[in-house]
């Protein structure tokens, strides 16, 4: 069976509303799974019309490809961890970005077969293979990173702008030359060089600014696959990367803000994780007196209250601490404690993490707050637990107008009558700035693993029998 | 117009489309956002398999194209059964 190209176009179209409609499926968590649905039957109307279409005519290494990919897709997606997901992530990113790249090249090699290359569809096919390539190695930095097999810190050397500069001036001007000569040189060189800058944009950039990270890139792989569109003249590919590219750039933009920084400060900024500065102000704040707690004290305190706030970090992720709060929650809650969740849009590596992270130890959604709905409540909170978190509650940013934080919107847990830092050592966030909620006259720290104090808790809430 | 001309006309448009559509999503539900458009950007392989497809393709060319199909497909099968995953975790209290 074969269909027109106007067939083809039309099914293309309602594939294009279907992927806006799974998009606007995502504005709340009761409609989110029906926008999933929407998205593949998107995604299977596309592929089954570019099948179907009079140009694929060869079917033997798309089976297998297909095969081969769903096969690995699947196994990976059952059984990655929730923690793991920002990994995952930046990979599957990377993988959009060779194939872009990989398309590029072979569309090169057909059409100039055909003899149907002119410098137009060249120039598209430049900015494909170079947006791909910066997507393909930038992700596996940051895949490199997240999974700790490079360091987080940022990497910075002497004329490091000057050196990208001269990359990405070089890389274009090769992409132009190719444009207008066909040189096969030309297009090498240019993919190569697109590659290198792929990681020299990427290694500055420090573990905090994971978020941002993530969000660039998956903005960089929506317009890598605009490109390829731009390539193949097929408005699909245009719309979903429009749309793609523009939903990391709104996210990159999110984050930012939730930092209070540009997107220029964090591209080229190389911020936070200085060990030594680390050091100096974990010794100072051990001189300072701060008062820590044993877990049988923020027990006593969150039974008899009314209202409690847990704040998670990405020290929850880590201590895998997300099963144990649940618990906590529900026995408080069974004691008549009110128990919400504030989540920072910082939290974590990657937006939205800890939401995730919670939904998967099943608690309710409708229990977890934005910064903006749950700063208000912190002044009528009895307790609030930091679980993890640092930087996000650090009145610095508010009140100190020397500290690198300042003006970052922070959640005001310093408001409530009692905060429990539950910490694991001394050492500040990732900013390397001292929090200066340590040493309020209302706050406690509680030392240990997250996930061991947090049971800790449990028990001590099992152990009181009401 | 020429065909070059419309494609910027339909992108530039979706471009709008993408901004609205991007700004109404919930906060809670950035993980699955970026998860799903993963799986979307996984469009991708429709280029893919017109290179992998084309009858009279080199023998580079055809190679190309596979892994081009290889990886896309990881990206469509992972990215919604994952997208999938995370959302099926959301719930409201059970009352």
């Amino acid at each position: 069976m074969q269909i027109s190209a106007n067939a083809q176009a039309i099914a293309y179209l309602v594939s294009a509303v279907l992927f806006i409609l799974s998009l606007k499926g995502l504005t709340h968590p009761a409609s989110a799974r029906r926008g999933s649905y929407l998205g593949m039957a998107g995604m299977a109307i596309a592929i089954v019309a570019t099948l179907l279409g009079s140009e694929v005519q060869s079917y033997g290494f798309i089976i297998v490809g297909v095969v081969v990919g769903a096969v690995i897709g699947i196994v990976v997606a059952m059984r990655i961890q929730m923690t793991a997901m920002p990994q995952l992530v930046a990979a599957l990113h990377s993988f959009v970005g060779l194939a872009a790249v990989l398309v590029a090249i072979g569309t090169f090699l057909n059409k100039r077969d055909a003899g149907l290359l002119n410098a137009v569809l060249m120039g598209e096919l430049s900015a494909g293979a170079i947006i791909g390539a910066i997507t393909f190695t930038g992700s596996v930095i940051a895949f490199g990173k997240l999974q700790g097999l490079i360091s987080g810190k940022p990497v910075k050397f002497a004329l490091q702008h000057q050196l990208n500069a001269a990359i990405a001036v070089i890389t274009i001007a090769l992409g132009v030359h190719f444009a207008m000569t066909g040189s096969v040189v030309s297009l090498a060189l240019m993919t190569l060089l697109a590659l290198v800058l792929g990681v020299t944009l990427i290694i500055p950039i420090g573990g905090a600014d994971m978020p941002v990270i993530i969000s660039m890139l998956n903005s960089y792989s929506g317009w890598a696959a605009a490109a390829t569109g731009f390539t193949l003249q097929n408005n699909l590919l245009i719309i979903v990367g429009a749309l793609v590219g523009f939903s990391g750039a709104i996210l990159s933009y999110i984050m930012c803000r939730a930092m209070n920084r540009s997107i220029i400060n964090v591209v080229f900024g190389g911020f936070g994780s200085d060990g030594g500065a680390a050091q100096s102000a974990g010794a100072t704040a051990m001189e300072k007196g701060i008062r820590s707690a044993s877990v049988e004290d923020a027990v006593y305190w969150m039974e008899d209250a009314n209202r409690v706030i847990v704040v998670p970090g990405y020290g929850m992720a880590v201590a895998q601490a997300q099963h144990a709060l649940k618990e906590m929650m529900e026995l408080l809650e069974a004691n008549g404690v009110e128990v919400k969740f504030g989540v920072h849009p910082v939290a974590g590596r990657m937006p939205g993490h800890m939401n995730v992270l919670l939904a998967e130890a099943d608690i309710p959604y409708d229990h977890v707050l934005e910064m903006d709905e749950i700063n208000p409540e912190f002044a009528s909170t009895d307790v609030t637990l930091v679980v993890g978190a640092n930087d996000v509650v650090n009145p610095a940013a508010k009140d100190d107008t020397s500290s690198p934080i300042y003006g970052m919107p922070i959640l005001e847990a310093g408001r409530s009558k009692q905060v429990y830092f539950l910490k694991r050592s001394m050492n500040p966030g990732y900013s390397g700035v001292d929090n200066l909620l340590f040493y309020q006259q209302n706050t406690s720290l509680i030392f240990g693993d997250a996930k061991d104090t947090i049971e800790g808790m449990v028990a001590a809430l099992k152990g009181t029998g009401h | 117009m020429p065909d070059t001309l419309v494609a910027l006309y339909v992108f530039v448009l979706a471009c709008f489309i993408g901004y609205w559509v991007i700004w109404g999503v919930t906060p809670s539900l950035h993980t699955p956002l970026v998860a799903l458009t993963n799986a979307i950007s996984g469009i991708v392989i429709v280029g893919a398999l017109l290179v992998a497809g084309l009858e009279s393709a080199g023998t580079f060319a055809e190679i190309t194209g596979f892994f081009a199909v290889l990886l896309a497909s990881i990206n469509v099968f992972g990215g919604f059964l994952v997208t999938n995953r995370m959302l099926a975790m959301f719930k409201k209290k059970d009352k």
